[in-house]
């Protein structure tokens, strides 16, 4: 009962880097349990104060813990469209186990690994019976939400812009109350960051087609390869439907602004990852190339950060992360960091590339960096990095990979001139997600700016019901 | 049977020259909206990697559009082994700007290789404006030109060049602007599409007699939607984005040498891939 929290066995790190194989292994059911039972069942939850879509932590746990997987997965799916996701990619340690009150005895209680856990016995006995995901699992049903109106008779019809978690999880709420979906996804295949961003071996690729399967089978139609502002416009979205949710991310890689970025072997960590991920170019035979091995240094220490550094650990290279501030305020996952130094990744802290170097032929060669100190705290309470004069140096590199953040695309601004946009260009939301323009909403990092998965979904959400409110009274 | 058709289907597939291929495709989405000047990205086959080309042609009323494809990598090699009937895997667009040329009056096309693809639907659209332009076609050898036939019919003056003579004059595009201008014709616009090499002989030529000259970039893309930076490109000393800001840019501002760079950047790994595919003939 008292006993510290259980690790999620991880495999091998000299092992894991040969391949692209999820990293975390999971609990067992043995695990599970024993972690369950480390909940104190706190009558308040802080915990679910720090989820954005606000799952019934304590509840949930404590069916796991009386080991009736059924009953936690259905408290967990009543809030959470997508689980198996959210357990292995939300910053956990900044939500929900950032407040758990165990946190000073024994560590918090390990509320990601057990989602994920309760999440992928959902999976995997779904897929026994019928292939569809989370059709079963009732959406939560108090006052609030309205649970009882369906929708269905109406022939509601939504259309839903990007395929990744904002629209994705505004979808499955709008389709489980009887509202006919259509998803519009720009790239070849629907999951957006989830697909192309997300390494396989930090999220498999099978779990988010067979979330995504569960969305279809909830009646969800999706269509790939429509950009919209390009392939169709949003009027005639608006004409055709009774409400849009604009769920499009925030695609722009920005880059460092420094000479020699459009050297051959710059990549963004988007260009990057999309390439080894959507196209799968890590794969024996891929007819997508990516460029590996050599030394690699990549730029930055978000999540996206890590994600790159550890992907090129696996296609070979020698990989040094580079980052202008020191350790405590890098803001990737903490178990992303510790994944990325057991693999061998070289974190060179306090220091920023001044200059790109290339050789004749127009491909990297290395980089020249400045030494950096921390000075006064900034706007955000961040320390900010300041440059030590005269301390330049330089590095080999035979590619640099720049995960410096990404701002939205302007594709949708630019085709809808009258839809009010803020600061960077991301669409200005009330706190439901209503634009400025009547029947269209936006959520996730097309409204926030680049931020995570769970936000996203929690936008999606709000935007579902808001659309709900609003069409009822129409 | 138009209902029925599959997405992507290719309707005819056309051998213009040696190596070139025009396919018509089923793509109503597609064809919706474009505009003479946009791509669209294909994947031709599962696990295929995704390719930009120049749409040339369309008809809404048949929901289909029109690539040129010519057989220099593994897409477009396995591209040519497809035929009417089969399908693409999958087609999105139209991405990218269309061309506006509605500011000139007295303009120049230039097309080099497949670049022609790019200055058809322009030759066809300032004829009936009432414009029609003078054309040049540049190609290695009489093989290897296309569309002359279509570029007669809407040309002002349609003149054509090989490097070895088998067509028309011998020598270059620029050799044949540069007669041009000396017989005094006065253009205010230049457009030229071709390889990345011609299109910077073409602009380097037509600043020192200050015609503002567009040319197409067919940078190398990954999602065509501005997500990777992959197509970026120098303009006038600021990173342009071939798909987004693009394709076309100001030929005087755009560092050539540099976009020539980066175009070999996979130069290695297509030519293994080519092998690859051709081995398993």
């Amino acid at each position: 009962m008292n006993g510290s929290r259980h690790l999620m066995p991880a495999r091998d790190p000299a092992e894991r880097i040969k391949n692209f194989e999820e990293v975390a292994l999971g609990y067992t059911r043995d695990i599970a349990r024993e972690e369950a039972a480390r909940c104190l069942n706190c009558k308040n939850a802080p915990c679910m104060k720090g989820c954005p879509v606000g799952v019934r932590i304590p509840e949930f746990i404590a069916k796991v813990k009386a080991d009736d997987l059924d009953a936690a997965a259905e408290i967990l799916h009543a809030d959470n469209n997508l689980p198996a996701i959210c357990g292995r990619v939300c910053p956990q340690e900044k939500q929900c186990e950032g407040l758990c009150v165990r946190a000073k005895a024994g560590g918090a209680i390990a509320i990601g690994a057990l989602e994920r856990f309760v999440a992928d016995f959902a999976l995997s006995k779904k897929a026994d019976a019928s292939g569809a995901a989370q059709n079963s699992y009732k959406i939560k049903n108090d006052a609030q939400n309205d649970a009882n109106v369906d929708f269905s008779g109406k022939k509601i019809k939504v259309a839903a812009i990007g395929s990744g978690p904002a629209s994705l999880s505004c979808a499955a709420d709008l389709a489980r109350r009887g509202v006919q979906v259509t998803v519009y996804e720009a790239l070849h295949k629907a999951g957006g960051v989830l697909v192309y961003g997300i390494p396989e071996f930090r999220l498999p690729k099978d779990i988010v087609f067979k979330e995504i399967e569960g969305l279809k089978a909830l009646g969800v139609n999706m269509v790939t390869n429509v950009v919209v502002g390009k392939t169709l416009f949003i009027d005639e979205l608006l004409e055709e439907y009774d409400a849009v949710f604009i769920g499009s991310g925030a695609g722009l890689p920005m880059f460092l602004g420094v000479e020699g970025e459009n050297l051959c072997g710059v990549y963004s960590a988007n260009e990057y990852l999309t390439r080894v991920n959507l196209m799968g170019a890590y794969k024996e035979g891929a007819v997508t190339p990516v460029l590996r091995g050599g030394k690699v240094v990549v730029v930055g220490a978000g999540n996206v950060a890590m994600d790159s550094a550890r992907t090129a650990r696996r296609l070979g290279a020698e990989v040094r992360l580079v980052y202008r501030r020191s350790r405590a305020e890098m803001p990737a996952r903490e178990e992303e960091i510790l994944h990325a130094e057991e693999e061998g990744v070289i974190f060179d802290l306090l220091v920023n590339p001044v200059k790109i170097l290339g050789d004749e032929n127009g491909f990297v060669r290395g980089l020249k960096l400045i030494k950096m100190r921390l000075g006064e705290p900034d706007a955000s309470g961040r320390r900010s990095p300041v440059p030590i004069e005269d301390s330049e140096y330089d590095i080999e590199a035979d590619e640099v990979i720049v995960a410096l953040g990404t701002t939205p695309n302007p594709l949708i601004k630019n085709s809808m001139p009258s839809l009010e946009v803020g600061r960077k260009g991301v669409i200005s939301v009330d706190g439901e997600g209503r634009t400025s323009i009547p029947r269209l909403y936006a959520g996730g990092d097309a409204a926030t700016g680049a931020a995570t998965v769970i936000l996203a979904m929690g936008a999606g959400k709000r935007a579902a019901k808001a659309i709900l409110e609003d069409l009822k009274v129409r | 049977m138009s209902g029925e058709r599959k997405n992507y289907a290719i309707l005819s597939k056309r051998r213009l020259a040696d190596n070139v291929c025009e396919f018509k495709i089923y793509a109503p989405l597609v064809a919706r909206h474009c505009k003479a000047g946009q791509f669209l990205i294909l994947r031709a086959s599962k696990d295929g990697e995704r390719v930009p080309f120049t749409i040339c042609d369309y008809s809404r009323e048949e929901g289909s559009i029109c690539v040129l494809v010519q057989e220099v990598g593994y897409t477009t090699v396995m591209m040519s082994r497809l035929c009417e009937g089969d399908a693409l895997e999958d087609v999105v667009g139209p991405l990218g700007n269309p061309t506006d040329l509605s500011r000139f009056e007295n303009i120049c096309l230039v097309g080099g290789g497949i670049g022609s693809a790019v200055i058809y639907p322009q030759a066809k659209q300032l004829f009936a404006d009432g414009k029609a332009a003078d054309i040049i076609v540049g190609a290695r050898t009489k093989s290897l030109l296309m569309y002359k036939d279509e570029f007669m019919a809407c040309a002002k003056g349609a003149y054509f060049v090989t490097d070895d003579g088998s067509n028309g004059d011998r020598g270059t595009v620029v050799d044949m602007l540069s007669r041009l201008i000396e017989q005094g014709k006065e253009y205010d616009c230049v457009f030229a599409v071709g390889p990345l090499g011609m299109m910077k002989a073409v602009s380097e030529f037509t600043k020192a007699y200050g015609i503002p000259t567009v040319v197409s970039m067919n940078s190398l893309m990954v999602d065509g939607t501005g997500m990777c930076g992959c197509c970026r490109l120098t303009v006038g000393g600021k990173i342009k984005y071939a798909c987004v800001d693009g394709p076309e840019f100001d030929g005087h501002a755009v560092d050539f040498d540099e976009a020539i760079k980066r175009s070999r950047m996979y130069k290695e790994q297509e030519a293994e891939h080519l092998c690859r595919l051709r081995g398993e003939k």
